[in-house]
């Protein structure tokens, strides 16, 4: 049974994405229009159930931050359908209690103006670099309490106390002495834990993390990880976590999607998908990985080639060039369907 | 290459470095000693400032403007390199001691061609007699990293993220070097890619009997490549031993802490303990045990005394509380009679930790 873009949004789930499709074109001038497009996101399905989390795994240039930045409308897809199904985003209040899911789903195209606002403060996103995200010249109320502002929230009094019980949230205690200091001030470490912050502050429903520990030293990783997990459970926060490395979206993830050149390949419950992995790409990945086991041997993975950029790629499977089960029938069909293989486990693979 | 061996290919002892900046004097490197025999592989972990990266540096005499060297020696096959004057250390540079850096797109000069950069390598260290000569050499390089010879003659702008790795590769094993430093040297590559890279590395480096030294963070990768594992903290080297004995078994507390930051894709899925606090301030470091103000293990002498070496086989710590109770700990009592039992006083090299 093979997803299809038309299914209606998945009961109880937050947010729905079918065919979700988005173009880039390359080699655009002044005088001539674009003839050709980077396919970077193709055609990707999922859900995501209030409060769960979902780790969307791949090498750089997969599509796996384009379709975070697609989420929280950053971007605006080419093609395919989000929808959502955020408190107090089909009517413009904003109930309090944003565990209330009995909402009707709202197309993400259609959301604009006055409920634009309302879905920012429903949908947050962490980027990858805490150097980069923050204006130096702002203390660390300023970056924290400007999203608080943005949407009318609280009077001066209550977004400093806001500030500083989130904070304090976040492990920068005592908060005081952390509410007017400047990003330069913070390590790395605290930064990211700043720009978590500042995601959460407006009570999101939903969080897209981008690779949010990949430029932190080890014993600050571990604690931004430890602090989103946590708070997104208390707080029923649920999210995307996109990054390059399995090990962390399985520490992070109940769900992990493989994408491979603008396509989910693979996806499934976290355990179930590193037993079995069962499209070659990700099996390809998998054992790429090094093991911190010093007796340990692993076979060297099954794939060809190098990755290329999906430039009007051919309407085959992606993977075909590299795939060690490739057949006459991958060359001559169309990219496969997804397919669930087992309970809850899908894959997109004619061989498997 | 002439081989007059008496004791290690390389030895490291006690080495010292500072960096002056404006707000002090950053105490980078401490009293840091290893050695490395032919054929081996070393890793040097630890967490950015650690100092892995200087005594990489130093090792290579491509210090920056503002280092001291405060104190210790290194010596490659006997032979004093801080002892070399500038002309002979062009010399040593590439033909004794070669670096891979961490970033390949930056060690290639983007309007040259690869091929014609590295003959150029060659002939400035005059390795062959002709350009024809060198050519081939280059080619035969090239081969030995995994990259077709057609390739020399193209722009490193043409070449993927791993194929500049491995002519950054080709280009430190120019010059036939006695040890290789490789400074993080997939860090910016993908997963798939590094694992080639990874093992070619390791093929060569077993093919040709060479030393080598990984400068990493991610100890997934050391415990793969590597033979000796060399852990550092805040300057100091503060465990050694071979990788297998102390990823098993960790002496100091920062290397347990270490090895628990990581989540792993396979084994049973655990919470990580990790580390709390942050590293220290070089320019001003804690007293005693510079990992003192974050050890759970942390007692009074840890605040007052720069640890002694704890010793359990060929692997030590400096620590006064070691994991492994097997560990010939210094404990109070033993403190006086501390040379009788195997422990080797460091006295904080004179510096006062």
């Amino acid at each position: 049974m093979a997803i299809t873009g038309t299914e209606p949004l998945h009961t109880g789930a937050l947010l729905s994405v079918a065919g979700l499709t988005k173009r880039f074109p390359v080699g655009r001038h002044l005088f001539r229009k674009a003839t050709s497009f980077i396919h970077a996101v193709d055609d990707v399905t999922f859900d995501l159930e209030p409060g769960g989390s979902l780790g969307l795994v791949g090498e750089s240039g997969c599509g796996k931050t384009t379709v975070g930045k697609l989420l929280v409308k950053l971007l605006e897809p080419t093609s395919g359908e989000i929808l959502f199904r955020l408190p107090g985003l089909a009517d413009h209040a904003v109930p309090d209690d944003p565990s209330e899911l009995n909402e009707p789903a709202v197309d993400s195209a259609s959301i604009e103006g006055r409920q634009l606002r309302a879905f920012r403060r429903r949908a947050q996103m962490i980027f990858q670099d805490p150097y980069e995200s923050m204006n130096p010249r702002r203390t660390i109320y300023d970056t924290i309490a400007e999203p608080l502002s943005v949407q009318g929230m609280g009077t001066l009094l209550d977004r400093v106390d806001r500030v500083s019980e989130i904070l304090d949230q976040v492990g920068l205690t005592p908060p005081a002495t952390f509410l007017f200091r400047h990003p330069h001030e913070l390590s790395g470490g605290q930064r990211q834990r700043v720009a978590i912050a500042r995601a959460l502050v407006v009570g999101p429903s939903f969080v897209v993390a981008d690779e949010p520990t990949s430029m932190l030293d080890v014993s600050s990783r571990t604690g931004i990880m430890n602090l989103m997990q946590g708070l997104a459970q208390d707080l029923g926060v649920a999210y995307l976590y996109v990054t390059h490395d399995l090990a962390v979206a399985r520490y992070m993830c109940h769900r992990i999607a493989v994408m491979y050149s603008g396509k989910i390949v693979e996806i499934g419950e976290t355990e179930e998908l590193l037993k079995n992995p069962r499209h070659p790409y990700t099996r390809a990945l998998l054992s790429a990985v090094p093991l911190p086991d010093p007796g340990s041997t692993r076979e060297p993975p099954d794939i060809r080639g190098e990755l290329t950029a999906p430039i009007d790629p051919p309407a085959r499977c992606r993977f075909f060039d590299r795939c060690p089960m490739a057949t006459e029938n991958c060359r001559t069909s169309p990219h496969p369907p997804t397919e669930e293989k087992s309970p809850g486990h899908w894959v997109a693979c004619y061989e498997v | 290459m002439a081989a007059k061996i008496n004791g290690p290919l390389l030895k490291v002892e006690d080495l010292t470095l500072r960096y002056l900046t404006r707000g002090g004097e950053v105490r980078a490197v401490e009293g840091v000693s290893f050695e490395l025999e032919q054929g081996q592989a070393l890793g040097l972990v630890g967490e950015s400032g650690c100092g892995k990266t200087s005594v990489a540096n130093s090792l290579m005499r491509l210090l920056p403007d503002n280092a001291r060297l405060a104190g210790g020696q290194v010596w490659l096959r006997g032979e004093d390199i801080f002892a070399l004057e500038e002309d002979e250390v062009r010399e040593y540079r590439w033909r004794r001691v070669a670096m891979v850096f961490q970033a390949a797109m930056n060690s290639l000069d983007p309007v040259y061609k690869v091929g014609q950069q590295i003959v150029e390598a060659i002939e400035a260290h005059e390795i062959e007699g002709t350009i024809s000569a060198a050519r081939e050499r280059v080619a035969r390089l090239f081969r030995l990293v995994g990259l077709d010879p057609a390739l020399m003659d193209r722009y490193p702008h043409e070449f993927s993220g791993g194929m500049r790795q491995r002519a950054v590769i080709a280009m430190a094993l120019s010059c036939d070097p006695a040890v290789i430093i490789a400074d993080e040297p997939t860090t910016a590559l993908d997963v798939i890619v590094q694992d080639r890279i990874l093992r070619e590395l390791k093929a060569i480096q077993q093919q040709l009997n060479m030393a080598i030294i990984y400068i990493s963070h991610d100890i997934a990768v050391v415990a793969e490549v590597t033979d000796r594992i060399g852990v550092m903290y805040a300057g100091h080297l503060v465990e050694y031993g071979n990788t297998a004995d102390v990823f098993r078994a960790p002496l100091h507390p920062y290397t347990d802490a270490l090895l628990g930051s990581f989540p792993s894709v396979t084994g049973e899925r655990r919470p990580l303990a990790g580390l709390s606090g942050e590293p220290p301030n070089l320019i001003d470091p804690p007293a005693g045990c510079p990992f003192h103000p974050r050890c759970p293990r942390a007692t009074q002498i840890c605040q007052e005394e720069f640890p002694p070496q704890a010793w359990e086989g060929t692997q030590w710590a400096k620590c006064w509380h070691p994991m492994n109770a097997g560990a010939e700990a210094p404990s109070d009592v033993e403190l006086e009679a501390a040379s009788d039992v195997g422990i080797v006083e460091q006295s904080a090299h004179g510096e006062g930790g």
